[in-house]
């Protein structure tokens, strides 16, 4: 009659599957509706916590699909960590292999937006360093400069025009998005994250910078299409550089 | 034992369960913490005694969580509720959920750290629900050597709160309260009195929450837990109660209060409300009649 | 391009980053403004009881799915996938109100 956590767990995450024997209303009997509160409040707090963590993947397919998808995350990939706040990190490679979502072969960039957003949300703080003393360096010391990149800043690429996707799914009078390949950076100026639209080269500089590259190096690394003036003036004025050395 | 006896608290060569000791506390009413709120509760002159969280929403490496969190806690006693440790769990503590909740307690330095008999994660995966255990000699094992880790691992005493039950295991021996006085007995941890999960329980196994009250051991209890439930019934049309924290207490929960304050004096008393979270004003007004309750038995 | 004057691009750049950036960048955040949308807390409360939710048999069977995606609706054309299925996908909101 002993019902071990793993008989418990398989059940409850498996309506077709029996109560297991042994968990029992007052009178004895099998608690087959009582059971069923436990598998309510995994199903539902989990699908919540998928859908406030997210919002602009559930308005791209619909509450029902969203809802109906959610039910199959949670079983195949049930949280890892008590920390609810990350919960969803494999929805990326989830959503790339779901079959029904396959006609909107961007999903998986999407979520990674989303997810880089949270993480954003929750990194450590970082104090922003003073971007002015990059006017007083000569140009032969820049090139040798570092800039640390504070912990919330994040970059994304896609084939996909997916900074234009998640705008027109998140302002009000955002344009609609053309085909075209487009990157992200994600910063946290104070406590709230932002996205940015940067390119390809863009985000490889962001990346050597982050890696400890000197802003030579990031340079050479990027590439003859990185705007560089638009990069750093979008580190600097985001608070997303915390030290200039 | 009479009910102003004090258990021995054997851990670590510390000899007595020091009724002050069992949370710093104020017996008062205080609000379950909920980041909308943080405006109103900062611009309120006298809004409630004292602050939970929950500890999980506190561990990430920074941002406004933890910036709100820093602000509240120079005004308000910080009570941490963990909900993800499963302490009811067959495995073990994971060692790094405990680490990060050493840190949190370590810079926060609550007033008082408290968590589930109950468990939530198996096999390295986490259901986000308070799930059941039986009460026998094997579980009540399991579960004092898991608030041994803790409160070793804390440097300080927890608190363990009683579950809402919504069903009943043929493999329990003991009582909920037996088993509960055992483990203040053989860890030292103090109780967390949940009065209104007393009743969901009582109501869905048909049991009397008036006599869960006369047996349970008051003089551990550090804090005492109100909220409110939905109502079902399960296929026999017997009433079903969910502990969903999204709704008032009800009146019977309050006169369940009554009844246990008589009986324990004044305790730090917390309105939880977690699901269709109100404006301020309603929780405030919660707290409220909490503090009537206290009123009751304080003067 | 030589070094010399790579250099040169890149205090060039920098000049133009800092034009308009003030002294002090990123005022500290406002610690008042709840990003509601990043919340996913975790709490101790139960969920819905026994309504169907988690105990429909046709929400996570995969191979019984039917649903289609039908949030939001303006249709843009995407490159065809390698096997020559048109892809077409929705990308930003349409003014109408899905049946429930």
């Amino acid at each position: 009659m002993t019902v071990t956590q793993a008989n418990f767990t398989a059940a409850m995450l498996d309506p077709s599957a029996a109560v297991p024997k042994g968990l029992q209303t007052p009178s004895g009997d099998i608690a087959s509706k009582r059971f069923n509160v436990y598998r309510n409040n995994v199903a539902v707090s989990l699908s919540d916590a998928l859908e406030t963590a997210f919002p602009v993947i559930r308005r791209l397919v619909g509450d029902t699909f969203f809802r109906a998808m959610a039910g199959v995350y949670l079983r195949q990939h049930p949280p890892t960590s008590p920390l609810m706040m990350f919960y969803g990190e494999d929805m990326p490679a989830f959503l790339a292999g779901f079959e029904p979502a396959r006609s909107l072969p961007y999903l998986p960039d999407i979520a990674r937006i989303e997810l880089g957003l949270r993480r954003a949300y929750h990194a450590a703080d970082a104090r922003p360093a003073d971007g002015q003393v990059l006017g007083a360096l000569a140009p032969d010391a820049l090139m040798n400069t570092r800039l640390r990149i504070a912990p919330a800043v994040q970059t994304l690429t896609s084939d996909f025009p997916i900074y234009s996707i998640y705008r027109a799914n998140t302002a009000a009078d955002a344009p609609k998005p053309v085909m075209q390949a487009e990157a992200v950076l994600i910063t946290r100026a104070g406590f709230d994250p932002d996205i940015h639209l940067i390119n390809a080269a863009g985000a490889t500089c962001v990346t050597a910078l982050a890696d400890g590259q000197s802003l030579g190096v990031a340079i050479d690394t990027a590439g003859e299409t990185l705007n560089l003036a638009g990069v750093l003036n979008l580190l600097l004025s985001q608070g997303a550089v915390t030290d200039i050395y | 034992m009479g009910t102003n006896s004090l258990y021995p608290f054997t851990k670590r060569g510390q000899t007595m369960l020091d009724s002050a000791r069992l949370s710093s506390l104020p017996p008062r009413p205080g609000a379950g913490y909920k980041p909308q709120h943080y405006s109103d509760i900062m611009a309120d002159p006298d809004p409630v005694g004292w602050l939970e969280i929950h500890a999980e929403n506190y561990m990430g490496d920074g941002g406004r969580p933890i910036a709100q969190l820093r602000h509240l806690a120079e005004r308000f006693p910080i009570s941490v509720h963990g909900v993800g440790l499963s302490i009811g769990g067959e495995g073990d503590l994971d060692p790094e959920h405990l680490a990060r909740l050493k840190h949190l307690v370590g810079w926060l330095n609550p007033a008082s750290f408290s968590e589930h008999l109950a468990w939530s994660t198996h096999d390295a995966h986490f259901f986000n629900d308070l799930l059941p255990l039986p009460y026998n000699p094997a579980t009540l094992h399991r579960v004092a050597s898991h608030i041994d880790q803790v409160q070793d691992v804390l440097g300080r005493q927890m608190l363990l709160e009683n579950p809402s039950s919504y069903l009943a295991f043929a493999d329990s021996t003991m009582s909920e309260t037996d088993f509960l006085r055992e483990l203040v007995t053989r860890t030292g941890c103090g109780l967390l009195l949940d009065v209104n999960n007393v009743f969901v329980s009582a109501t869905n196994l048909k049991t009397s929450p008036k006599t869960y009250i006369d047996d349970f051991p008051l003089e551990a209890v550090g804090e005492i837990h109100l909220g409110g439930h939905d109502e079902d019934e399960d296929e026999t049309g017997a009433p079903l109660l969910i502990d969903s924290h999204g709704k008032a207490v009800v009146d019977p929960v309050w006169a369940l209060l009554d009844y246990t304050l008589a009986k324990s004096g004044p305790k730090p008393l917390l309105i939880e409300w977690d699901n269709d979270v109100p404006a301020w004003p309603v929780l405030a007004d919660e707290t409220r009649r909490a503090g009537r309750a206290l009123s009751l038995v304080t003067a | 391009m030589s070094k010399a004057s790579k250099s040169l691009v890149l205090a060039s750049a920098v000049a133009t980053a800092l034009t308009g950036l003030a002294t002090t960048s990123a005022a500290a955040g406002d610690v008042k403004c709840y990003g509601v949308s990043l919340a996913g807390e975790n709490d101790c409360a139960a969920g819905p009881g026994t309504t169907c939710a988690g105990t429909s048999t046709i929400d996570y069977q995969g191979n019984a799915w039917t649903l289609v995606p039908e949030g939001t609706c303006e249709t843009m054309d995407l490159p065809a996938m390698a096997d020559g299925t048109p892809r077409e996908g929705s990308l930003e909101e349409l003014d109408r109100d899905l049946p429930a």
